[in-house]
């Protein structure tokens, strides 16, 4: 009998997988539509990720915001400006003998570094971590971090107006 | 195949770092502007994936308060962006990023 796998490893490797496939599909996609539609995945399945490390509040904004708000206004701005998919151009011999072997170097080196130098990380157990949720992260967002979140607050704004100045049509 | 018993912290960060670089991959790879937009989304997601993990290593929330800070300059980011690809297909009628080279050479 095959002993049943941990949930914990399972669902990581699953959803890994998931997100994986879907930031591939983002860019192996000719379509803009398709690619924002596995963006969405990417993004769910890095909310569900965020769970199981107990981050409850972020896993919400997550689906919310950026799930919700910022992938709709991406698809918002396909429809409108009815982007088709990509034309042929001329080749990028730069990007791929040059950027993405480099990339791989990179991956490869990171990937090594991180299991070679920290091997011993804390195991993620789902409910080991609880400081996630709304109050504490709050608490500590209005203490210790109340400057960057008025910060934050003016940059919202300024990219309010600049986005309607930008978009606005032209009077002649 | 034997699974291990439990998930460490540093699958999470290698998972991290292979979405950062497709991320990058698609960078280089795409034409059109509003893909390439949607793959520095990519990254910062997969850059708010190792914040978390490593506020999960350190048992401690201010990672996760660095992942929302860079959510909200994300939203922003996001709105005036896709504004400034609107004035952009507005002006020259392409969303091909090969058109927008006027700050070339």
């Amino acid at each position: 009998m095959i002993p049943f796998p941990n949930l914990d490893v399972l669902a990581f490797l699953v959803l890994a997988t998931f997100a994986v496939l879907c930031g591939l599909s983002v860019i192996l996609q000719k379509h803009a539509v398709a690619s924002a539609l596995s963006l969405v995945g990417v993004m769910g399945s890095l909310a569900v990720l965020y769970l199981m490390l107990g981050a409850e509040f972020l896993a919400a904004v997550q689906m919310i915001v950026y799930a919700g708000a910022i992938m709709v206004l991406f698809v918002f701005v396909i429809m409108l400006l009815n982007a088709g998919s990509e034309k042929k151009g001329p080749p990028r011999y730069f990007a791929y003998f040059v950027g993405l072997p480099a990339l791989a170097v990179f991956l490869g080196l990171i990937a090594t570094f991180i299991l070679r130098e920290m091997p011993h990380t804390a195991s993620v157990q789902f409910g080991a971590f609880t400081q996630g949720g709304p109050a504490p992260v709050g608490r500590l967002l209005f203490t210790q971090y109340l400057l960057p979140f008025e910060v934050t607050s003016l940059l919202v704004l300024i990219a309010i107006i600049g986005a309607m100045v930008l978009a606005k049509k032209e009077i002649d | 195949m034997m699974l291990p018993n439990a998930v460490p912290v540093s699958w999470y960060l290698v998972l991290s770092a292979i979405l950062f670089s497709l991320g990058v991959a698609g960078f280089l790879m795409r034409r059109n502007i509003i893909t390439v937009f949607m793959c520095i989304e990519l990254m910062l997601n997969a850059v708010n994936l190792s914040f978390v993990a490593f506020s999960y290593e350190l048992k401690k929330i201010d990672g996760q308060l660095f992942t929302f800070f860079v959510m909200v300059v994300a939203a922003a980011e996001a709105a005036v962006g896709l504004a400034i690809i609107l004035t952009v297909f507005r002006h020259r009628m392409s969303l091909e990023i090969d058109d927008v080279s006027s700050l070339k050479n």
